[in-house]
C-alpha cells in the first residue's frame, strides 16, 4: 500500500461537501496560491526530508481508513482535499476502494492541475470532484497561483463528460479573479451540463491571509450577487454564495 | 416560597404563578399517603424525590387526550361542536387546551399538530394558513405558561407541517415544545432537513426515533412534557425518581451499594408510586368526575407510571472515585453503570404496579433530567456537561448504549456551530446514523441562539437575564431554567459541528 502525508483529519465536516464527511487533508500543494488560508499544508514533503516537527503522518490507506471507520454510520462519505491530494492518486484509489466498500460517498476537492483522465482506475472509484477554478486567464491564474490552468480547463471538461463534476469552485476578488470570464469559459465548456453542477461562489476572506492580499478586502454584496445573476443567465442552476 | 405569606407578597411572581404555589401550599398541608420509616428516610436523604408532586395526588402528572376524537365528536360539556374548518378547529383546541389538567396545571401534550391541522387547510393560501398559525401559536405561547408543553409532528411529510416549521422559525416561542417523530421510512429527507434546519433557528422541533418508541405501547404514543413517550389517550400518573449519585453517597462501597441501597430505594419507590397512583384512582375525584374520561378522551387504564432515574453518571463516577474511571470515558465505568441499568430495569420488569394496564402491570424507566435544585447531578443517563467525549460519534455510540433500557422518555442535546445551518443534510446524516444505533430521541440548538434548551425544555437566555435582575417573567420554566443554567453549567456543553 502507497503512504501519504496526512495533515489533519477532521471526523464531522459539515463544510467539505454534501452531507455530514470525514475531511482528509493531505500534506503538499503544487500551487502558490495568494489567498491561501493554509499555507501550512503547501510545503511539500518526501517521507525521509518530513520529521516530527511538520506535524504529518505518512499513512496507508488502510490506516486511514481505520479512522474513518469510528464514524460510521454518522458520515455520508469522505472528501480528500489538500494540500492538493491528488499528488497522491494511487494512496487515494486505495483509500476509495475501503470507503466504498464500507458505503461511502468518496469526493475529491482539488484545483485541477493534476490530469484526471490519466488516473481511470481512480475515477472509477471517485463519486466526483470539487473543483476549483481559481481564475479563467492564463496570466491571472499564473499571477495568483504560480501556475498554468491548462489542465484544470481540460478537466472541467473530461469531469463533466463522466458526470463526475461534483462541484465549481470560484474564490472572488474583484480585479484578482476573472470570475465572469470562468463563469462564460465554462460554459463554453461544458455547455448545458452546467445546469446540472453546482456552483460555489465563495467571497475573498483575508482572515488567515499571509502573502500578497492579506489587506484586500472582501468583495460587496452587491458585487457577489451580480455575479449570481451572471451564473443564472449562463444556466448554472444550483449556485451558493457563502 | 413555601411560606403562605413570602407567596403572597412576592414581587417576583406574576398573579398566576402565585395562586399556583398557594394551591400547592395547601396541598402540602395534607398528609394522606402512608410512607413507611425506611422510605421517609430515602426521601430525607433526597436518595428518592417525588419532584414536589405534592400530598395529595388530585390529577395525573401528565395527560394526552386523544384530540383526534376531540376532533371527531367535538364535547358536550365544553359545548363545542366538531369542528368543520380551519378556524373553528384551532378554536375548538384552544378551548380544549384550558381545561387539561397536569401537574404544572397547564397541559403538557397538544397533540400531533400537523397530522391534526392538515384535513382543514384545503383551500387556503400559505400565507393565509400561516397567519391563522401564527394567531394560534401565540395565543399558546402567551397563555400556557409553561415550557412543559409539547406538540408533536410527522412522521409524514405534510403541507401543515411545513408551515408550521416556517411559523416556528419567525415566532421564536418558547412554548410549545415541538418533536418531529422522524422514520426513515416515512419522512422524506426534505422535510426532516427542513425540521432539524428550523431548530438551529429556534431549538424546535426535536427529533424522535419513531421506528424505536412506536411499539412502546398497544395504543399509539405522543411526546409529552420534556420527551415524555406516552400513551394517546392517557398519560402518567406520577413520576418519581431514584438520585443515583445521593444513593451512591449513602454506600460504603459498591457492594453495599448493590446489596443495600439500591434494592431498599427501589422498592421504597415503588410502594411509593403505587401509594400515589393508588390515592389518585381510588380516592380523589378526578378519574370519576373529569369530562376528560367521561367523554372518552382518556381511560384510565392507558396511564402508567414513570419510574425516573436520575444522575446515573455521577453515581458512577462517586462508586469508582478511587480509580478516577469515569462515564463515558473508561469501558469500566461504562459496564457498572450497565449493571446498575439492568439491576433497574429488572426490578421494573417485575414490581406489580397499581392500575397500570396498558404497561401491563409494570412502572415503566424514565431517564428524568434534573431539577433546579440540583447540584452535581446530571440528567438522565447523560454524560455530564463539560465531561463529553471530543468524538461526538463517541458520545452517539455512548447515548445508544444507554438509551436502551428505558421506554419513556430518553434524550441528549447538542448545540451545534453557526455552520450547520448551511448544511442541513449533514444534520440529518448524524440523526439517521444515531437513531439506526438506538438513539431515542436528540435534539440540537444553535450555540448562540436565544432559545436554550435546559434539559428538555426550552427556555429564552434574554427572558433568565431578565429573571436574575429580579424581574417578574411571564414563564414559570424560566424559574426553573436559570439556576439550571447555572448549576450545571449549560453554556459549557461541548459545541460540535465544524
Amino acid at each position: 500500500m502507497k503512504i501519504a502525508p496526512v495533515r489533519r483529519i477532521i471526523p464531522n465536516s459539515l463544510v467539505d461537501g454534501p452531507g455530514n464527511r470525514t475531511a482528509i487533508f493531505l500534506q503538499g500543494c503544487n500551487l502558490r496560491c495568494d489567498y491561501c488560508h493554509n499555507p501550512e499544508t503547501q510545503k511539500i514533503y518526501s517521507y525521509e526530508s518530513s520529521d516530527a516537527n511538520s506535524q504529518i503522518r505518512w499513512m496507508t490507506a488502510e490506516e486511514v481508513f481505520n479512522e474513518i471507520d469510528k464514524d460510521i454510520p454518522f458520515i455520508r462519505g469522505i472528501t480528500l482535499s489538500g494540500g492538493e491530494c491528488t499528488l497522491y492518486p494511487q494512496f487515494i484509489k486505495e483509500l476509495f476502494i475501503l470507503g466504498k466498500k464500507a458505503g461511502l460517498s468518496c469526493l475529491i476537492d482539488s484545483n485541477g492541475t493534476i490530469d484526471f483522465s490519466l488516473y481511470p482506475d481512480l475515477m472509477e472509484v471517485c463519486d466526483g470532484v470539487m473543483l476549483d477554478v481559481k481564475a479563467w486567464d492564463k496570466n491571472k491564474f499564473k499571477v495568483l497561483t504560480g501556475g498554468n490552468n491548462e489542465i484544470v480547463k481540460k478537466n472541467i471538461r473530461f469531469l463533466a463528460e463522466i458526470d463526475k463534476l461534483e462541484e465549481i469552485r470560484i474564490v472572488c476578488i474583484p480585479e484578482e479573479v476573472d470570475a465572469e470570464n470562468v463563469l462564460e469559459g465554462i460554459k463554453e465548456t461544458i455547455g448545458d451540463k452546467i445546469a446540472n453542477i453546482r456552483l460555489k461562489l465563495i467571497k475573498f476572506r483575508n482572515h488567515g491571509v499571509t502573502g500578497r492580499l492579506k489587506d484586500t478586502n472582501s468583495p460587496s454584496d452587491a458585487y457577489m450577487n451580480n455575479l449570481e445573476n451572471l451564473a443564472l443567465e449562463k444556466g448554472f442552476r444550483y449556485i451558493k454564495i457563502s | 416560597m413555601s411560606n403562605v405569606l413570602d407567596l403572597v407578597k412576592s414581587e417576583k411572581l406574576t398573579y398566576e404563578q402565585i395562586v399556583l404555589s398557594l394551591a400547592h401550599a395547601a396541598e402540602s398541608t395534607l398528609d394522606v399517603l402512608h410512607i413507611p420509616e425506611k422510605t421517609a428516610y430515602y426521601f430525607e436523604q433526597n436518595a428518592i424525590d417525588n419532584l414536589f408532586e405534592g400530598n395529595a395526588p388530585y390529577r395525573p402528572r401528565y395527560i394526552l387526550p386523544d384530540y383526534d376524537k376531540f376532533i371527531k365528536q367535538g364535547s358536550k360539556f365544553l359545548q363545542v361542536d366538531p369542528p368543520t374548518d380551519l378556524d373553528e378547529l384551532l378554536n375548538a383546541l384552544m378551548i380544549l387546551y384550558r381545561h387539561v389538567p397536569s401537574i404544572t396545571s397547564f397541559p403538557v401534550y397538544l397533540g400531533n399538530l400537523d397530522k391534526m391541522i392538515d384535513p382543514f387547510i384545503e383551500g387556503y393560501s400559505d400565507e393565509e394558513v400561516k397567519k391563522k398559525l401564527k394567531l394560534f401559536l401565540n395565543y399558546i405561547d402567551r397563555t400556557i405558561t409553561d415550557s412543559f408543553c409539547h406538540a408533536n409532528l410527522g412522521p409524514e411529510d405534510t403541507r401543515a407541517g411545513r408551515l408550521i416549521l416556517e411559523v416556528e422559525k419567525e415566532l421564536q416561542n418558547a412554548v410549545p415544545n415541538f418533536t418531529f417523530k422522524y422514520d426513515p421510512n416515512i419522512t422524506s429527507d426534505e422535510i426532516a432537513e427542513l425540521a432539524l434546519n428550523t431548530s438551529l433557528y429556534c431549538a424546535n422541533p426535536a427529533m424522535c426515533n419513531h421506528v424505536l418508541n412506536k411499539d412502546t405501547y398497544s395504543t399509539d404514543y405522543g411526546i409529552a412534557s420534556c420527551y415524555n413517550i406516552l400513551p394517546i389517550g392517557g398519560g402518567a400518573y406520577t413520576l418519581s425518581r431514584l438520585v443515583l449519585p445521593k444513593m451512591a453517597e449513602l454506600a460504603k462501597d459498591i457492594d453495599h451499594f448493590f446489596e443495600t441501597i439500591l434494592p431498599e430505594c427501589l422498592q421504597a419507590m415503588g410502594d411509593y408510586m403505587n401509594e400515589r397512583i393508588r390515592f389518585l384512582v381510588e380516592e380523589s375525584g378526578f378519574f370519576k368526575s373529569s369530562f376528560l374520561v367521561k367523554e372518552g378522551l382518556i381511560h384510565e387504564d392507558r396511564f402508567i407510571g414513570m419510574y425516573g432515574l436520575v444522575g446515573l453518571a455521577d453515581c458512577v463516577n462517586i462508586l469508582l472515585k478511587d480509580t478516577g474511571k469515569r462515564y463515558g470515558h473508561h469501558k469500566e465505568a461504562d459496564d457498572l453503570a450497565d449493571k446498575i441499568m439492568h439491576v433497574i430495569a429488572e426490578f421494573a420488569d417485575n414490581f406489580p404496579a397499581k392500575h397500570s394496564q396498558i404497561s401491563n402491570g409494570r412502572f415503566l424507566l424514565h431517564a428524568q433530567v434534573g431539577m433546579d435544585y440540583d447540584k452535581g447531578i446530571t440528567a438522565g443517563v447523560r454524560i455530564p456537561v463539560g465531561d463529553e467525549p471530543d468524538s461526538m460519534s463517541d458520545h452517539l455510540r455512548h447515548s445508544a448504549r444507554f438509551h436502551k433500557l428505558i421506554p419513556t422518555g430518553c434524550s441528549d442535546i447538542f448545540p451545534m456551530e453557526s455552520t450547520a445551518k448551511n448544511n442541513p443534510s449533514a444534520m440529518l446524516d448524524i440523526v439517521k446514523g444515531a437513531f439506526s444505533l438506538g438513539v431515542k430521541y436528540i435534539s440540537f440548538y444553535e450555540k448562540d441562539g436565544d432559545l436554550v434548551r435546559i434539559t428538555g425544555y426550552l427556555v429564552k437566555r434574554s427572558e433568565m437575564e431578565k429573571y436574575k435582575n429580579n424581574e417578574v417573567v411571564l414563564q414559570n420554566t424560566t424559574h426553573l431554567g436559570a439556576p439550571n443554567y447555572d448549576n450545571n453549567k449549560l453554556k459549557d456543553r461541548k459545541v460540535r459541528g465544524i
